[in-house]
């Protein structure tokens, strides 16, 4: 195929979901549940353009050629196929919008479409009698439209821009059930805690464009390590924001960005927003909360992976371990049956930006798309157990039964077989066991690790350790989770009385299940790098200045002199993953068999008692389900302290801004009172005293007056007299 | 183009609303009630009439614009200019006075007589609810309007003063006869503030006026003073020995200062802000959207126009402080919104008007960085905020008229009763808080990425407002919308069907809202159909004053 038209077809698959958002928003209610067909129609199309492209990128061949055609930039090489279009032109600022198709875009098409679809379908069930069922599908549409946005772009603005589309979708369907405080509350604490990072994510790019001038992949990293850049930062031509060098330029610029994913991700310390979000129908924790909106975070650091620089992947490499630690301690204790997977994702997502950070990059990638099939089976599972639970309850017209809690649970195995079969496919792989995909991806980013620690030494072992023990922990809760909500008597006549959902629901569940296992990625069960997806998704080649990188990382480019070309030899870290990559399968499996056998000696067995183990470690165990006390903290500190300056602020603005005004006002009126008063009494005083005086005089004078002519006659004669003897 | 086809588009753009006053000045109120209620409907649908063959001529105007034409400091590229000779009188004592009348249009002015033709057209239809001496309140809306305009279009600093001073009387009017309980003391902040701000003005003026000269047409070979703007901006036309001749000098810089304070009070910037807030709780719905939506811009607009081009070096000693003025007015003007959800009322038309306060400091972040995507971003963010805080303006007004009050903590659950009007506010929210995709993003965005080569450190911390501003803006869309509906809104707003026939936001009120809706998407997605008219302008502008201010970054 050629690439213009894998181009176009890309547009197409963009574009499709936000058609399907259109209709549904303002004709929804008119089509009732047809808007159901229509959008998973749409969807389905999508899924087949998907793969169309998968198949045509990944494993076809196109032409690679560069050109410009209706003022498209079209630019095809082995990596990536992309167009770049002028979206604002001022003076010397150019800002392109574009689309790209790598591989790492390819399989997530694939990710996004399939998922979506298969939510879809499961919603037609699920959200059947909801009195907003077309506006979800709207939603759902608008959702899909806008991580397929990110999945696309080539550049910093494109993603930034459907990243906060995607956060408004994720706003509206996880307040989807508005009537509900917390739900509203959680769809408001997701798009804020997002914010937050995206703030992070909005200076970098700032950082990096007012620099660079440009924010489209290649061209930074063509730019970033390029000589002419090096030398203008030298000589200062080049003005580095904050007066920073250029080593700490990049990694804080690369640092700032992640902050994006920090939130998207749901990493340490923005983690907090996802387990609330599970107040969102549960297809929706499946497609967005699960699979696909979450892991964008770790598909951006893959995409900006160039311009790292090693202190920028050593903070990544922390953040991600922090994580996946913080978090499946907290799944230990949870039970409501949505939030244990919730902490699982967060801390599965931990492995993920770890991985990435510690420079196993196709490790981190290959652990986002095989977490997101078995994770969406997972959720899709729970919804499946929601939804039958839901069903028993209305038959039995029970309202008080909390049909998420796994204590209510219990021995749903019977009843549901297929939605106990997949998910436990997918406990399985989650928990890394061999012939699942979960085992493939997460063993490489465990001998990934070891090799890191190797390499770096010291306090680098934390990350082998925390990894390892994660997987453990993980094996134990999520085999907590199947054996409490499946195995044994049921706990409740609610559980009892469930029946296993219709062909819509279970569907999904058989498709993601499937895909759970191994050789859809690898022929070889216990090794990644014998598959396609090892050999398509490479780790790409640095582009920072060469002292800035993490020094295990780099190819030692070798002159073949037999063949006259320059040959590429693995990196110190490949090679020492290599290397580990037998202990390190040896050692997860022991760990998570460990794992699984003590959940069913707890759980199943009940060889120990789980409410001794309980009130033993009392303390931890408080800690752990009030969730280290994140968000007690945050309202304690981040919060009160915000409303607190904004209260004050607000006070100083009435008191003491519009105080001094109505001060100016009052003394101005006070001050004409006095200038009235003076005015009254001695300005028009003085007036009236002149006034008097002359008044008085007149009186006096006037008495003279008296219009008598004998007086006149008498007066002149005296005047008269007396001149005379004055003049004489 | 001096001209459109010689017809003195701008001057009828100007002046109609005027002519429209004097028709509506004809019209019989009616004797009777019932025929009073209908020549109510004649005042209406007359201004109706009026603001869109104005927005007519406005699109005209968009339409025939010359993209090639800077303007700026360039009388040759200013576009459908008109000018003549207004007032020419000698007078014994203090020489001659001459006035022009001179109109023209370049990619700065452009916009904001777009802005105001689509924001008093829509607020027309906001108008429908006053019911208290209608005529009256349409003949102030009017005249209003023509003050408006002609300060977009004047480019006599006299004529500009005329009209400045010309918009406030009907505006003091407007907010203290129509306006709510506390009427008198907003209309008189109102007027006294502005009024400081023209006093300022006008004092700078008459010192430009003498301090200038241009080559006296009808009597070749003298001079003789001026009032025109863009021979200001030339230094050439400087008298030598005025009181402003010299570049640098401290009588500049005051003169600056006292100049620039006079907009800024009318933009307002933080601490002259005060007014604000208690005009737009006051004002009735449709002089608040006029208010927010066009009269902040001309305090921005004058900036641009005449504060900083005409004392550029001024302005270039002063740039840091203005940028963080600007810096300062968003985080503080978001942080009042945010506070109002804790301290005394919660009021929404409060926190809108706050959160104007916080979005005018972009434009004064971005006009202080100098940067071209800076200026632009600044000029778009002027017109952007107008047509996104005119949204918000009819939105309050739509929950005010049928409920008759604003407090936040008297509504909820508003989604499913009011299912549209929950739709167009979370357009309108969005767009407030800056969501990609709409337009208030790309301007905002603009802004930062031109203040950041600037100011790094100012525009690191302006960032904040947009965590702020989402925290303000999603916290009142919950209050309003979400959780459960309070008992006392249970029934239907108008259970006897009159004046509102559904629960829903009415046809006349969507007639507003719908068409900025759709601006605000259209603008997100194709920005340029709007930063194409100011990019030569802008570039002009910049160069002009580069020589004088700090660039930093690339």
């Amino acid at each position: 195929m050629s690439a213009e038209n894998i181009l176009i077809i890309s547009i197409v698959i963009l574009l499709l979901p936000l058609v399907s958002f259109i209709i549904n928003i303002f004709w929804g209610k008119k089509l009732g549940k047809l808007s159901s067909y229509i959008a998973s129609t749409i969807l389905g199309i999508d899924l087949i353009l998907a793969i169309l492209i998968f198949v045509n990128k990944v494993f076809g061949e196109y032409q690679v050629s560069s050109f410009i055609k209706n003022g498209i930039n079209i630019i095809t090489n082995n990596e990536i196929i992309q167009a770049k279009i002028n979206w604002l032109n001022i003076g010397n600022f150019n800002l392109n919008l574009g689309i790209g198709i790598d591989n790492l875009a390819s399989i997530m098409l694939i990710v996004v479409t399939l998922i979506s679809f298969l939510v879809h379908i499961f919603s037609m069930i699920y959200m059947h009698d909801d009195k907003r069922f077309s506006r979800f599908y709207a939603y759902l549409g608008i959702f899909t439209f806008s991580m397929l946005g990110i999945v696309l772009a080539n550049n910093l603005l494109n993603m930034y821009i459907f990243w906060e589309l995607v956060g408004l979708s994720s706003y509206l369907l996880i307040g989807f059930w508005y009537e509900k405080d917390s739900a509203a509350n959680a769809g408001k604490k997701a798009f804020l805690v997002n914010r937050v990072g995206d703030t992070g994510f909005f200076i970098g790019i700032l950082m990096l464009f007012s620099v660079f001038g440009t924010l489209m992949f290649d061209d930074l990293f063509a730019t970033i390590g390029s000589a002419e850049t090096i030398t203008a930062i030298a000589n200062g031509s080049i003005h580095l924001p904050f007066g920073l060098d250029y080593q700490t330029y990049l990694t804080i610029a690369g640092i700032l960005i992640f902050c994006g994913a920090i939130g998207k991700s749901a990493q340490f310390p923005l983690h907090v927003w996802l387990p609330d979000a599970m107040e969102g129908p549960t297809p929706v924790s499946a497609l967005i909360h699960a699979a696909t909106m979450v892991a964008a975070g770790v598909y951006m650091t893959a995409k900006i992976f160039p311009m790292l620089t090693a202190d920028a992947l050593n903070f990544i490499a922390i953040i991600g371990t922090i994580t996946a630690f913080i978090a499946a301690t907290i799944a230990v204790t949870q039970t409501d049956f949505k939030k244990v997977l919730a902490y699982s994702t967060v801390s599965q997502l931990g492995y993920m930006v770890m991985g990435l950070g510690i420079g196993a990059f196709s490790a981190g990638f290959f652990h986002l798309v095989t977490h997101a099939w078995f994770k969406a089976a997972l959720f899709l599972g729970s919804g499946s157990v929601i939804h039958a639970m839901h069903v028993a309850m209305h038959n039995a017209h029970d309202h008080h039964t909390d049909p998420q809690n796994i204590f209510n649970m219990g021995g749903l195995r019977k009843n549901m077989k297929i939605t106990y079969i997949t998910f436990l496919i997918a406990t399985i792989a989650i928990s890394g066991v061999p012939l699942t995909s979960g085992f493939l991806s997460k063993d490489s980013i465990l001998a990934g690790s070891l090799a890191f620690a190797d390499l770096t030494g010291g306090l680098a072992w934390l990350v082998p350790i925390v990894g390892f023990g994660v997987a453990g922990l993980t094996a134990f809760y999520m085999f907590r989770l199947t054996i409490l909500a499946f195995h044994g008597k049921p706990k409740t006549s609610i559980a009892k009385e469930t029946k296993e959902n219709s062909f819509k629901i279970v569907m999904p569940l058989v498709v993601l299940a499937i895909l759970s296992i191994w050789i859809f990625y690898s022929p070889n069960p216990i090794d990644a790098n014998s598959g396609w997806f090892m050999d398509k998704v490479k780790v790409p080649t640095s582009a920072v200045p060469i002292e800035y990188q993490r020094p295990s990382m780099i190819y030692e480019v070798a002159l073949n002199h037999t063949l006259g070309e320059q040959a590429h030899s693995a990196t110190e870290f490949e090679e020492s993953m290599h290397h580990f990559h037998l202990p390190a399968m040896i050692l997860s499996l022991l760990i998570a068999g460990a794992g699984i056998t003590l959940a069913f000696l707890i759980y199943q067995f009940k060889i120990f008692n789980a409410d001794n183990i309980e009130k033993q470690f009392k303390p931890l165990h408080t800690f752990s389900l009030n969730k280290w006390y994140f968000d007690e903290l945050y309202d304690k500190t981040a919060i009160a302290f915000t409303m607190f300056v904004a209260k004050i602020m607000s006070y100083f603005d009435d008191k003491v801004i519009d105080g001094i005004v109505n001060g100016f006002a009052y003394v101005t009126r006070g001050v004409s009172k006095i200038t009235g008063i003076f005015d009254n009494v001695v300005v028009d005083g003085a007036v009236n005293l002149v006034a008097n005086v002359t008044g008085g005089l007149g009186a006096i004078t006037r008495k003279l007056q008296t219009g008598k002519v004998q007086a006149y006659v008498a007066l002149a004669f005296v005047g008269i007299i007396a001149l005379i003897f004055i003049f004489i | 183009m001096p001209q459109f086809y010689g017809f003195p588009i701008l001057s009828w753009i100007t002046f109609l609303p005027i002519l429209g006053m004097i028709i509506l000045a004809f019209i019989p109120s009616g004797k009777d009630e019932i025929s009073k209620e209908s020549t109510k409907k004649y005042y209406r649908w007359l201004t109706v009439g009026i603001t869109f063959i104005q927005l007519i001529l406005a699109l005209i105007i968009f339409f025939n614009f010359n993209y090639s034409l800077g303007g700026i400091n360039d009388p040759n590229s200013f576009q459908f200019v008109e000018k003549f000779t207004w007032i020419h009188a000698n007078f014994p004592l203090v020489g001659s006075l001459n006035i022009e009348y001179f109109l023209g249009v370049d990619g700065i002015s452009a916009p904001m007589i777009l802005l105001t033709a689509i924001v008093c057209f829509v607020a027309s239809f906001t108008s429908f609810g006053i019911q208290k001496s209608v005529k009256g309140y349409f003949a102030m809306y009017l005249l209003l309007n023509t003050g408006m305009m002609g300060c977009f279009v004047a480019l006599d600093f006299f004529l500009f003063y005329v009209f400045w001073e010309l918009m406030l009387l009907p505006m003091y009017f407007l907010i203290g006869i129509w306006g709510g309980p506390r009427k008198e003391y907003a209309a008189i902040k109102f007027f006294i503030y502005t009024f400081v701000g023209s006093v300022f003005m006008l004092l700078v003026m008459i010192g430009l006026y003498f301090s200038y000269q241009i080559p006296d047409p009808s009597n070749p070979g003298s001079f003789m003073h001026t009032f025109n703007l863009i021979a200001m901006l030339d230094p050439a036309n400087l008298v030598p020995g005025s009181i402003f001749a010299e570049l640098g000098s401290n009588i500049r810089f005051i003169a600056f200062v006292v100049l620039f304070i006079g907009f800024a009070i009318k933009v307002p910037m933080v601490p002259l802000h005060t007014w604000l807030p208690d005009a737009h709780v006051e004002a009735p719905t449709a002089i608040s959207v006029i208010l927010a939506g066009v009269l902040l811009k001309m305090g921005t607009y004058g900036m641009i126009r005449i504060a900083l081009p005409i004392f550029p070096e001024a302005f270039a000693s002063s740039q840091w402080w203005i940028a963080f003025l600007g810096m300062f007015a968003i985080v503080y003007g978001a942080l009042c919104a945010l506070g109002q959800f804790r301290v005394g009322k919660r009021d929404l038309k409060k926190m809108i008007a706050y959160s104007s306060v916080s979005h005018m400091g972009y434009v004064v972040l971005g006009l202080s960085s100098m940067t071209p995507q800076g200026i632009t971003g600044a000029i778009f963010q002027m017109f952007n905020h107008g047509t996104i805080t005119a949204m918000l303006f009819m939105i309050v007004g739509v929950i005010y008229d049928r409920s008759h009050t604003r407090g936040l903590d008297d509504f909820g659950g508003l989604a499913n009763k009011m299912p549209i009007y929950t739709g167009i506010t979370t357009v309108a929210f969005f767009a407030a808080l800056g969501l990609p995709g709409l337009s208030g993003f790309v301007s905002e965005a603009m802004v930062f990425l031109g203040a950041f080569s600037t100011y790094p450190v100012l525009t690191a911390i302006s960032t904040l407002g947009l965590i702020l501003g989402a925290s303000y803006m999603l916290w009142a869309l919950q209050k309003l919308f979400f959780g459960k509906l309070p008992e006392k809104w249970q029934g239907p707003w108008d259970p006897t069907h009159t004046k509102y026939k559904t629960d829903d936001v009415s046809g006349i009120e969507l007639a507003g809202l719908i068409p900025l809706a759709v601006i605000v998407v259209f603008l997100g997605i194709f920005p340029t159909t709007v930063t194409d008219l100011m990019v030569n302008s802008v570039n002009h502008f910049v160069d002009f004053m580069k020589p004088f201010v700090y660039i930093g970054g690339i």
